[in-house]
């Protein structure tokens, strides 16, 4: 049973499903919870009205720090996939810092970023629709540009989050 | 001294801390429950394009490693769904409908959609997996999109949208 970064194979572990239902059904909820599925809560942090983000995106990178650091330190392979534990880390290049840009404008136009856009249509918060079609549309458009110039330069850069 | 502190807290915490901070642990929690089963640290912009597949042939969208991992994605994003109706409809009294305007929502999403795809990652891939794995491109990306965020909402305020 092999599989690679993405969790491809032919022949996955059977509780491989599951597992992927448990984390984003406690992702959700986190997510719901903390008001981040509220468009108006992070528009407000946005401007200094209320800081809780800070609390929100901190905890959640202290904790993900911690089991990033005990599985690459303690453990072996991953139960389910014998792949090895990696931490997240991508090369630094131009692209960077121009989707940190074009990410900031839209975050704060639009106060919705992916996870929180998913979170927040489970809060019954139908008008979020609009900010998820409009990703797919921006998603579109980024890959199918990038699949013109493909041949253009030879360079390719993954985005695999 | 305990008085100005509670003071400062109300005023940069007006709805409160404990829900941000538990908020934020059960989101690291989710996301470390997949990590620590399966290796994969599952950020949640990738489903955007892996989903795309299904309906484009447009050759970025359909790698082989889409292709092998755009159903999972599929299911992640739904129990994120559910996960949220489990609190938001459930637990939590009453739906929410956000009064933020359907242009704002679409022009931000498309925005997001491009900016996510480009700088490889979004507030989970970057914000949270990337700076507990203190990348430091990951801080980067951090840094500039908060930074523009906040220029951009203050600048969208001043000229008097609202909401």
């Amino acid at each position: 049973m092999s599989r690679d970064a993405d969790g491809s194979t032919t022949d996955r572990h059977p509780l491989f499903l599951p597992l992927v239902v448990l984390g984003g059904l406690i992702q959700g909820f986190g997510l719901a919870y903390s008001g981040m599925a509220r468009p108006e809560v992070v528009l407000d942090f946005l401007q200094f009205d209320d800081l809780g983000l800070i609390l929100v995106m901190g905890g959640a990178a202290v904790v993900s720090g911690m089991s990033f650091y005990i599985a690459t330190h303690f453990l072996d392979r991953a139960p389910l996939s014998s792949d090895q534990y990696g931490r997240r880390t991508r090369s630094m290049d131009r692209n960077v810092a121009i989707g940190g840009v074009v990410f900031g404008v839209g975050w704060g136009v639009s106060g919705i970023c992916p996870g929180a856009a998913y979170a927040s249509l489970g809060i019954g918060n139908l008008p979020i629709l609009w900010a998820i079609a409009g990703m797919f549309v921006g998603a579109y458009i980024q890959g199918y540009l990038r699949s013109r110039s493909q041949t253009e330069s030879s360079h390719s850069i993954t985005a695999d989050d | 001294m305990i008085e100005g502190a509670l003071e400062a807290a109300m005023t940069f915490f007006p709805r409160g801390t404990i829900q941000y901070l538990v908020g934020g642990v059960m989101v690291a929690v989710g996301i470390a429950v997949i990590y620590l089963g399966t290796a994969i640290i599952p950020g949640n912009s990738t489903f955007l394009e892996t989903t795309l597949s299904y309906v484009s042939n447009v050759p970025r969208f359909n790698r082989p490693s889409y292709i092998a991992s755009r159903d999972w994605r599929v299911v992640f994003a739904f129990s994120i769904v559910a996960g949220a109706a489990l609190w938001g409809l459930v637990l939590d009294p009453g739906p929410f409908v956000t009064s933020v305007q359907p242009w704002r929502l679409f022009g931000g999403g498309v925005l997001v959609g491009i900016g996510t795809r480009i700088g490889k990652g979004c507030t989970a891939g970057h914000g949270v997996c990337g700076l507990g794995s203190a990348s430091t491109t990951s801080l980067v990306n951090v840094v500039l999109f908060v930074g523009v965020a906040i220029i951009t909402a203050t600048v969208v305020a001043a000229l008097g949208v609202t909401p």
